[in-house]
């Protein structure tokens, strides 16, 4: 019982670690309607440096820069297409994580939409033309085929 | 499609496949264009870090230069500062940006490594290395005699990467400013 309490010890206290490294540093926002707006963006924004993590999540430093500015920012009453803005003309359509619409992100929003229509085209001929063999009447035997058969048919019987 | 071709189908296929992660084997996700490609150098307004004054954008725009971005913290930066200095010996402007460092700590180490830069602007907050879009250490910035950024290259330049990529385009700016 004493190693059960102690082993739950542990493994909570390094929950509790792992939410500590988490949230770095903490910004008090004026309103709760702000702060949910920072969650969102910081969220949505990408780490230039980590490449696979948002801002939120990212300990680099310039993901520290980057979270400071969008407080900032926001506190300042810049709109959310403001600091996107700010931030894409500094770091390019990488740092969101959903770019916008244009030349070079065409591929990347219509390719899914592509790729799903050309999907169900396959689905649709393929189980168009086997819809298409089952309807088909058998085809009819010949006179010799239907002789063969028929021999076929009595030898078995005759075997038995 | 005759149905034996249609056999290598699936050959085909795995052959595109493979021709695609083949290449993305080879690519390095760290390389991103700048956003600041073709852009004037932003403005800033800091100080000097050895004359203490201040330094601003038009004290250092007139001639092809290159600004890198560096700090004592970077282990790397210590790798490339050699050949900067022998870059800077060739007679190749270089304008240094102290990206979010300690003033002390960045004069002792041009002290005892040598000097390689024109002028060194120090950039402790990192407001002109946001402005930059720099998002880490070392980072060199191409700007023409206009006062455009041309080119960025982000890790240590070594004797490989100017002779290959570097100095085609440092020639070429040259080139620009005496056709």
């Amino acid at each position: 019982m004493k190693l059960f309490s102690l082993i739950l010890v542990l493994v909570s206290s390094s929950f509790f670690a792992a939410g500590s490294v988490a949230v770095i540093e903490t910004y008090e926002f004026s309103s709760p309607e702000l702060q949910q707006r920072y969650r969102q963006m910081s969220a949505e924004l990408r780490c230039p440096k980590c490449q696979n993590q948002n801002i939120a999540d990212s300990n680099a430093p310039i993901a520290q820069d980057l979270r400071r500015i969008l407080y900032e920012q926001l506190e300042s009453g810049s709109s959310d297409s403001e600091i996107l803005d700010f931030m894409v003309s500094r770091y390019g359509e990488f740092v969101r994580y959903s770019p916008s619409f244009s030349g070079a992100t065409a591929v990347l929003w219509l390719a899914p939409v592509i790729l799903f229509l050309l999907a169900g085209l396959i689905v649709f001929i393929s189980l168009g033309r086997r819809r298409g063999l089952a309807d088909q009447p058998p085809p009819e035997l010949s006179e010799q085929e239907q002789q063969r058969l028929q021999t076929l048919l009595n030898k078995a019987e005759r075997d038995n | 499609m005759p149905p034996r071709l249609k056999l290598f189908l699936p050959v085909a296929l795995f052959v595109l496949l493979a021709a695609f992660l083949f290449r993305g084997l080879s690519l390095d996700p760290k390389e991103m264009p700048s956003a600041l490609i073709d852009q004037p150098l932003p403005e800033f307004t800091l100080q000097d870090l050895h004359l203490g004054t201040p330094i601003t954008r038009s004290d250092v725009v007139g001639e092809v230069a290159l600004f890198n971005v560096w700090a004592t913290w970077c282990i790397s930066c210590r790798v490339e500062h050699p050949y900067l200095q022998f870059l800077a010996d060739q007679g190749v402007a270089i304008y240094g940006i102290n990206y979010k460092d300690e003033d002390e700590a960045a004069r002792r180490w041009l002290t005892d490594l040598g000097d390689p830069y024109r002028a060194n602007i120090v950039d402790t907050t990192g407001s002109l290395g946001l402005d930059l879009g720099v998002y880490g250490a070392p980072e060199t910035y191409f700007v023409d005699a206009a006062g455009v950024i041309r080119y960025r290259h982000v890790g240590v330049i070594d004797e490989r990467i100017w002779r290959s990529r570097l100095e085609p385009i440092y020639q070429e700016l040259q080139r620009e400013v005496t056709p």
